[in-house]
């Protein structure tokens, strides 16, 4: 049927049934929270609940509850937008990007990646909304006619291109992540025992059944969604690149900011998602699904990633110094070594020294260690930006104008609300979704999973040679051991 | 477009299975009415004669329609209806009105798209499913043939069926989407 490379790690551990691995995805859904649960979500939504309080403060007062000044005029609630919107782009990255270079690896995460980005781009358009001041007017921003005159919203503002950039951005991923969904709740309908779990997955499946042709088209709108959701995601964070990078602020007005935060988006993205699912993996017991492969994938995008974010940082250093511009210099002079020189160290921590220990097998193979490290690319990731923002502003143009900027506690409580809610969402999404795509893992399960695996290699002992067992004879006559062995004789080994 | 009609059908465990089943019913003189699966078996619409599907050229043409409305809509409202100078750039600022455009092409290819594969698939929070077996979503796979009419046929279909490994063959009346299958002989069926 598929092939394989047998060097390849399998996808999918231990031998299973179609309806074991049914059982086995849904058990969350289909059995009672556990005391971890409850206690997981009182928190985030007491922190959810806080920041909220937070919103309806600065909502009700005027954004000068926030410690914004004419200098600073955009500070932690852009730092946080930008760091929400990279992190919301993993999902999409993972099911999109990677089903296009037809990476099985995706399809124990893609669910859980996709859901991590609907909820973090969720987190990220609170910030521009409530940085309106009146948010009753939000609907300002859209190109309706209106009483004001014939005034209509401003096409050459990236500022706008944001506004139609993530909604376009979250509509998309919502479709994309609901029409995966729809098979995998069909599923639940066709297992769920309690009334009430069989009109609301009834109601949530569409009515799937499964037929020849439903599936023909579900996989070309799944290819299709891919097709588009790709460039997708790489305007949106090249797009939100260009607040800054139209703007003639000096650090801000440079040519490399959409692919280095494009880089950046994806580099915090995957920090998230190993920081969401190696707890996951663990607490809803998807060791089998969500394997050591999966993990060493991801911390070699993370590593990749972050290999590109440390060039970056120094195209830019380069390019401030080579320009021979007095203000460009000073920004990134004053970035590393100014007053707040300290985050701009703790950004180079996280984000280019922390990724270089993804280099070691053994410290991917310690999930404690991978998730702390995880947890040092958010950190550095959301310095990156408050970096990028703050330093270029507070010390401009004009001297007389030096500030400073300390965040108030609203803005700080906002920020722990947003994460309120985001944690909020994701503990729902794991206990009342199929925190994996069923059909998609059963569907790989003859290829790619260690016991269909040993099967294929018992059943062609004869004729396949997986692992050489004696030594090949080379052309120059010299023997050589195990992996040169697979050379054509007539190819000289190295 | 569905279609109400009586069935027999094979219930099967393993794709591969079905697969050859699919071989050998055709090649017994039956027409496969429809697959259920819990997941797509790869191979099988090309055994069926499933013609290929037109979603994609759904997406294509309202792209082109999105991505056209787009930069019309921005010409009409910042170089027609109000002229605005901004920043000194031409009043159609092709360049600084592309984001925008990319950006709905991709929302309309995609809506459009994807409200069409609901609507083709009879896909709706309110459609009630008939299923032909409560496993065709879990491990079980369903192959559909049109309930044959005379005694005879009937038992070679049930032969065929279980020389080909089902579990298990039962006749059932079933609500199905208009298959759009082209291979293989239909037989004479009942009404």
């Amino acid at each position: 049927m598929a092939y394989e490379n047998s060097h390849r790690d399998a996808l999918i551990l231990g031998e299973k049934t179609y309806g074991q691995i049914t059982d086995e995805i849904i058990h969350p859904i289909v059995s009672k929270p556990p005391m971890l649960w409850w206690m997981a979500f009182g928190l985030s939504a007491t922190l959810a609940g806080i920041g909220t309080l937070a919103i309806l403060h600065t909502i009700t007062t005027g954004i000068g509850a926030w410690g914004l000044n004419k200098t600073v005029n955009w500070a932690w609630d852009i730092t946080n937008f930008v760091w929400w919107v990279g992190i919301g782009h993993a999902g999409t990255l993972i099911s999109a990007v990677l089903l296009l270079f037809r990476q099985k690896w995706r399809m124990s995460i893609n669910r859980a990646a996709e859901a991590m980005t609907i909820f973090a781009v969720i987190c990220a358009a609170l910030f521009p909304g409530i940085h309106m001041g009146r948010i009753w007017v939000a609907f300002w921003v859209l190109p309706l006619p209106n009483t004001h005159g014939s005034l209509w919203v401003n096409f050459n503002s990236p500022l706008l291109w944001d506004v139609f950039a993530i909604s376009t951005y979250f509509t998309v991923s919502l479709v994309f992540w609901y029409t995966g969904l729809i098979p995998d709740f069909a599923t639940v309908r066709d297992r769920v025992k309690t009334k009430i779990g069989k009109v609301v997955y009834g109601a949530l499946s569409f009515g799937w059944s499964g037929s020849a042709k439903m599936w023909q088209r579900f996989e070309s709108v799944s290819l299709i969604l891919a097709g588009v959701a790709t460039p997708l995601v790489l305007s949106v964070h090249t797009i939100v690149s260009f607040d800054f990078a139209t703007s003639v602020i000096p650090g801000w007005h440079t040519t490399i900011f959409p692919p280095y935060f494009v880089a950046g988006a994806i580099f915090s993205g995957f920090g998230m998602v190993l920081t969401l699912l190696i707890v996951t993996r663990k607490v809803l017991n998807l060791q089998d699904y969500i394997t050591q492969a999966h993990i060493d994938a991801m911390c070699y995008v993370t590593l990749a990633t972050g290999l590109m974010v440390g060039l970056a940082y120094g195209t830019e250093f380069f390019t401030a110094f080579y320009s021979g511009n007095n203000y460009e210099t000073y920004t990134f002079y004053n970035r590393a070594f100014g007053p707040l020189a300290w985050a701009y160290w703790v950004m180079i921590g996280c984000n280019v020294i922390t990724p270089q220990f993804f280099w070691f097998k053994k410290v991917r193979e310690n999930m404690l260690v991978v998730f702390i490290l995880s947890i040092f690319v958010n950190i550095g990731m959301w310095f990156e930006r408050f970096v990028i923002i703050v330093t270029s502003l507070y010390r401009d143009y004009l001297p007389s104008s030096w500030t400073s900027y300390m965040p108030t506690f609203v803005e700080l409580a906002i920020y722990l609300g947003t994460l309120g809610i985001f944690m909020t969402l994701f503990l729902l999404f794991a206990r009342f979704f199929p925190v994996i795509a069923i059909a998609e893992v059963k569907s790989i399960y003859k290829s790619s999973s260690s016991a269909a695996r040993k099967k294929t290699i018992e059943a062609n002992a004869d004729r396949i040679e997986l692992q050489p067992v004696q030594v090949a004879t080379a052309a120059n006559g010299s023997t050589v051991a195990l992996e040169s062995a697979y050379h054509h004789p007539d190819q000289p080994t190295a | 477009m569905t279609v109400r009609d009586n069935y027999l059908l094979g219930v099967y465990d393993d794709e591969e299975k079905v697969l050859d089943a699919v071989d050998e019913l055709q090649r017994r003189g039956f027409r496969i009415e429809d697959v259920f699966s819990p997941f797509p078996i790869h191979g099988l619409d090309p055994k069926l004669g499933l013609k290929k599907s037109r979603l994609p050229r759904v997406a294509f043409w309202a792209g082109m329609v999105g991505g056209s409305s787009a930069l019309f809509m921005q010409w009409y409202m910042l170089a027609h209806d109000w002229k605005m100078d901004i920043g000194g750039k031409p009043f159609f600022a092709a360049p600084s009105f592309i984001p925008v455009t990319f950006e709905l092409t991709v929302l309309i290819a995609s809506l459009t798209m994807v409200g069409t594969y609901l609507y083709v698939n009879r896909l709706s929070p309110a459609w009630k499913v008939q299923l032909a077996d409560i496993r065709q979503t879990d491990d079980r796979f369903v192959v559909l043939v049109k309930k044959p009419l005379d005694d005879s046929t009937l038992e070679a279909l049930r032969q065929a069926f279980a020389a080909t490994g089902a579990l298990d063959t039962r006749d059932t009346e079933l609500t199905i989407l208009e298959t759009e299958i082209q291979k293989g002989t239909a037989v004479v069926h009942a009404h």
